[in-house]
């Protein structure tokens, strides 16, 4: 270090002590989840998955909670961190309120397993049942599949789901009504209803226009609201219903 | 990877395997559309309805039965009033049918709470229509 004694233009951060209330579930010793608190160290610029870490590396081990990327893009630790579905490794402790523990709790809707961690399988069945690839007409591909930006514009926004479904654990019908097919299957399917390449539209539409369909959206705004991609998930819904309106009445 | 071999320690059970068979309806699109449609009219029917019967005029205090046996004899407003009544009638039981398969959880529930929510609101909108349509002004 060279001699500088004049005070630094930025303060070093200072860690500071965090509370987490986090919810638990051992299904070889609990009969019921039960909260739980455990208090580490934190700087502001800290994730909630950072909090994770250090909880399951410093205090218990037992803490269950799925991860991958850590960095907002493989959609594995969708949770929900004071009543809000987040991502944990999105979540900066600054912008939470740390005055109060900081409740985080597994999403909600689908079958809990242990501590943090779901059933998945009744989230990417109702995925996969909106037919979530691009269907070709004809006997292509014999030449390149052509798209002008403005077309490509046309269902970006449904384009940057991860499939972690913060939307859908989020969603008040899903919560109650097990067949819906929720927020984040519409999504994948309004991404290829829009698309110019697809020709699968129609079968899409008729698969969600089933009594368990878009029409089960009460628009309550909450998967948008709930997105880590900043998709418009509720506008992405209705676009689905317009579609389905529009073309065939 | 299938069902839970105990029982889950939620509130909801494990969710049923989708069994989304394709049976083609259009009946949630229409009861959806119908929803917006009769919100519109029901806006100006209603707040219509208000205002003649509560503010124009002297208000709510010329109302007696000379006052609706004179509604009554005029085709327009028993449309008006027939209109309102099914309108009305139908965009409620719609809404509360919602509200039954949102929170009902347990599928004879459901369908009692909805029998129910249709014998009443069937009686009600031919009880309606029957005194639109036989209104005797020489009654009494």
């Amino acid at each position: 270090m060279t001699a500088t004694v004049e005070t630094p233009a930025f303060a070093a951060p200072v860690a500071s002590e965090v509370t987490f209330r986090i919810r638990r579930f051992q299904p070889e010793l609990d009969e019921e989840p039960h909260w739980e608190d455990y208090t580490v160290a934190l700087y502001p610029t800290d994730r909630v998955l950072t909090a994770l870490e250090k909880i399951k590396g410093e205090i218990d081990g037992t803490l269950t909670f799925r991860r991958s990327c850590g960095h907002g893009i493989c959609g594995s630790d969708a949770m929900r961190i004071n009543g809000r579905n987040r991502l944990a490794c999105k979540t900066l402790v600054k912008d939470l309120d740390i005055s109060k523990p900081i409740t985080v709790e597994a999403i909600k809707g689908l079958p809990l397993e242990k501590d943090l961690v779901v059933d998945m399988d009744p989230f990417f069945a109702a995925y996969r049942s909106v037919l979530p690839f691009l269907i070709p007409e004809g006997h292509e591909p014999s030449k390149e599949r052509l798209q002008s930006a403005e077309e490509r514009a046309r269902f970006d926004d449904t384009t940057k789901c991860i499939l972690c479904a913060c939307c859908t654990t989020s969603c008040p019908v899903y919560w109650t009504d097990d067949q819906y097919f929720g927020p984040a299957a519409i999504v994948a399917a309004n991404r290829f209803i829009f698309d110019s390449r697809d020709a699968g539209a129609e079968q899409r539409l008729e698969i969600l226009n089933a009594k368990e369909g878009v029409w089960r959206c009460r628009t309550t705004f909450n998967c948008t609201d709930a997105c880590p991609r900043g998709i418009e998930v509720t506008k992405a819904i209705q676009e689905v219903k317009r579609a389905l309106i529009f073309r065939r009445v | 990877m299938s069902a839970p071999t105990q029982p889950g320690p939620m509130s909801i059970p494990a969710p049923r395997t989708p069994q989304r068979n394709s049976q083609r309806s259009n009946l949630e699109l229409y009861s959806w559309l119908f929803m917006r449609i009769s919100g519109i009219v029901l806006i100006f029917l209603v707040l219509g309805h208000l205002l003649i019967m509560n503010v124009l005029d002297g208000g709510v205090q010329r109302i007696n039965f000379a006052f609706v046996a004179g509604r009554w004899s005029s085709p327009f407003w028993q449309t008006w009033d027939l209109l309102m009544l099914w309108l009305a009638m139908i965009h409620g039981t719609n809404g509360m049918r919602t509200i039954i398969n949102d929170y009902a959880e347990r599928d004879q529930t459901r369908f009692w709470l909805k029998m129910l929510l249709y014998v009443a609101s069937g009686f009600t909108v031919l009880l309606g229509t029957l005194v639109i349509f036989t209104f005797d002004p020489n009654i009494g």
